[in-house]
C-alpha cells in the first residue's frame, strides 16, 4: 500500500526548519532508528535550504513542494522548487584537497552521503531532488496538508 | 533549540561554550559575530567548545570552516573542543577532522597554544 502526504511550503528560512521537523516525525514514525532518523532529516533539511535559497531564492511568489511517499521497500521524499534550474555541472567536489577549506558546497554531498538514492533534476522550471531510504517498520498515515 | 554562545577566559586562550544548533540562520551568525569581535578585540587564541552542540548542518560546517581559516589570516589560532559523536561524524565525512586541530579536553587545549 502506498500512501503519501504533501506540503506546499514558502521560500522562507522557517520552511527549512519545517521541512527537517516534518521528516523527523515521519521517520520517526516509519520505525527508522535514531541514526538513521537524523541522516533523513538532515538531508531533507539540506534539500530544503537549496531550494530555498539557490532555488527560489528567497522569492515570496515562490513555493517549495514536499512530499513524503511510503512505498512498501522505501521513504521516497521529493522536494520540488520553482527556481531556474540547479546546474550540476557547477558544483564542484567538496572532498577535494583546494575545496575543504570552502565555506559552503556540502549540502548535495550530505544529502547523497546519509541517503540510498538521491535523484536531482534541473529544469528551466525548477530543480527536483528526489531522496529514497529503504524503511522498515510500520507505514505511516497519509493525508493531504499545506501551509 | 536554538543555539546559545558564551565566552570566559583561560589562561590567555578565549573559550567559546556553545549550546544547541549551529545551522543556517541565527546560529551561523552568532557563531561569525561571535568569532569575529573576538578577534578585533585582539583575542586571537581561540577555543570552539562544542560539547553541548547536539545539531549542525552544511551552513554551520561552513562556519566552522570559515572561523578557522578568519582566525588563521588573522594571525591566530583556533581549536575545537568536546565534539559529539554527531559533530564528530559530520566533520569525518567532510573530510574535516584532519583540518581543524580537534581537543577532547580542556586544559590540554588551552596548552596546546604555542
Amino acid at each position: 500500500m502506498e500512501q503519501q502526504v504533501s506540503y506546499t511550503l514558502d521560500s522562507t528560512l522557517e520552511t527549512v526548519d519545517h521541512a527537517e521537523e516534518k521528516a523527523t516525525r515521519i521517520a520517526t514514525e516509519l520505525g527508522f532508528g535514531e541514526d538513521e532518523v537524523m541522516q533523513i532529516s538532515m538531508a531533507v533539511r539540506e534539500g530544503a535550504v537549496n531550494a530555498v535559497l539557490h532555488g527560489n531564492a528567497y522569492a515570496p511568489d515562490k513555493k517549495v513542494v514536499l512530499s513524503f511517499e511510503r512505498t512498501p521497500e522505501d521513504l521516497v521524499i521529493t522536494i520540488r522548487d520553482q527556481g531556474k534550474g540547479i546546474d550540476l555541472g557547477g558544483i564542484p567536489n567538496p572532498l577535494a584537497p583546494e575545496n575543504l577549506l570552502k565555506t559552503s558546497g556540502r549540502g548535495i554531498f550530505l544529502m547523497r552521503s546519509f541517503m540510498d538514492v538521491v535523484e536531482i533534476r534541473p529544469s528551466q522550471t525548477g530543480t527536483e531532488i528526489k531522496l529514497i531510504k529503504h524503511v522498515h517498520g510500520a507505514p505511516a498515515g497519509g493525508k493531504e496538508a499545506s501551509q | 533549540m536554538s543555539m546559545k554562545l558564551s565566552t570566559r577566559q583561560v589562561d590567555g586562550v578565549t573559550i567559546v561554550d556553545c549550546s544547541g544548533r549551529i545551522t543556517l540562520g541565527e546560529g551561523s551568525v552568532m557563531m561569525r559575530d561571535t568569532v569575529r569581535d573576538l578577534l578585533a578585540k585582539g583575542n586571537k587564541k581561540i577555543v570552539l567548545n562544542l560539547g553541548d552542540v547536539n545539531y549542525i548542518d552544511s551552513s554551520g560546517i561552513g562556519e566552522l570552516v570559515s572561523a578557522f581559516t578568519t582566525t588563521k589570516n588573522q594571525g591566530g589560532e583556533l581549536k575545537l573542543l568536546n565534539l559529539t559523536k554527531k559533530v564528530h561524524d559530520l566533520l569525518q565525512i567532510t573530510k574535516l577532522y584532519t583540518v581543524f586541530d580537534v581537543k577532547d579536553d580542556e586544559a590540554a587545549a588551552v596548552k596546546a597554544f604555542k
